[in-house]
């Protein structure tokens, strides 16, 4: 079985490029049993997504204060 | 937290015509030379780019309603002109540099046992609603905190890749490693990045 550095390489990955079938499958395997690899495919995106808005912040929640 | 508040009210009780706001100009300034610095690894070319940021700022300053709206945009052409240069710039980095570099932070020990298996206390807990912290500026303060021990070229591609949105080809060249160079220190960068938020920030969220 894949393991959880494998799978969490795999996780960091498919942010670049679209996984294998293969891949895929042996990566939700290992997810369907595996909490800690779970919760990191969540928030890897998450981590993404973060850094995108990372501009924005307080300046945003200034904003909302004053309305 | 005190000190956050406090520099709110501060920011609050000025009329803020924006880019003649000193203070709100002053904070967004060391923020866009900050990230500046980290991309292009240069102090000069820095504050070059954000100079030319801020420059196309004012000359539409007056069409911004409030900070959010003005800060996005600055740090949007901010953006762009970083990609310019780094576009230019090929081989910013040499790749021996890169290299030693990752073997120095080879060591993924204290998170994975011999086996590659999570060790029991380094496992990912849940963060429940993640995206909520966004709303927080002491979140904000952490990611910072936690994006600058990132070790400094995982840092760079890591921004490159996920706040510049260049793509992996043009991460490579301009860096100039290979794409499974990259592919590593993406991974380890997250790896990094995910264990910081998660115990300055999410762990203490979940318990209160």
């Amino acid at each position: 079985m894949m393991n959880c550095y494998e799978a969490t390489r795999l996780i960091s990955e498919s942010q670049e490029r679209d996984l294998s079938v293969s891949e895929k499958v042996t990566l939700r395997v290992h997810i369907l049993m595996c909490t800690g690899c779970k919760n990191f495919s969540v928030q890897i995106p998450f981590l993404g997504q973060a850094m995108r808005a990372f501009a924005n912040y307080r300046s945003e929640d200034e904003d909302e204060g004053k309305e | 937290m005190s000190g956050s508040n406090a520099h709110n009210q501060l920011v609050d009780g000025i009329d803020t015509s924006d880019l003649s706001d000193t203070i709100f100009l002053k904070e967004l300034r060391r923020q866009m030379v900050k990230f500046a610095t980290l991309q292009l690894s240069n102090a000069e070319a820095a504050e070059d780019a954000v100079q030319e940021a801020l420059m196309g700022a004012m000359k539409n300053a007056k069409s911004f309603a409030g900070h959010a709206a003005l800060k996005t945009w600055v740090f949007a052409i901010l953006r762009n002109k970083i990609a310019d240069v780094l576009r230019q710039k090929q081989r910013l980095v040499e790749a021996s540099n890169l290299l030693s570099d990752e073997e120095e932070n080879e060591d993924f020990t204290e998170l994975f046992n011999n086996k590659g298996y999570w060790h029991r206390d380094e496992r990912p807990a849940s963060w429940g609603n993640p995206h909520e912290a966004l709303h927080q500026n002491q979140f904000w303060k952490i990611f910072e905190v936690c994006l600058e021990k990132l070790p400094g070229h995982q840092a760079r591609v890591f921004m490159m890749k996920e706040f510049i949105e260049l793509d992996a080809k043009e991460i490579c060249t301009t860096v100039g490693i290979s794409n499974t160079n990259l592919n590593v220190m993406l991974h380890r960068s997250r790896l990094r990045l995910r264990e910081c938020l998660e115990n300055t920030w999410f762990i203490k969220e979940c318990a209160t």
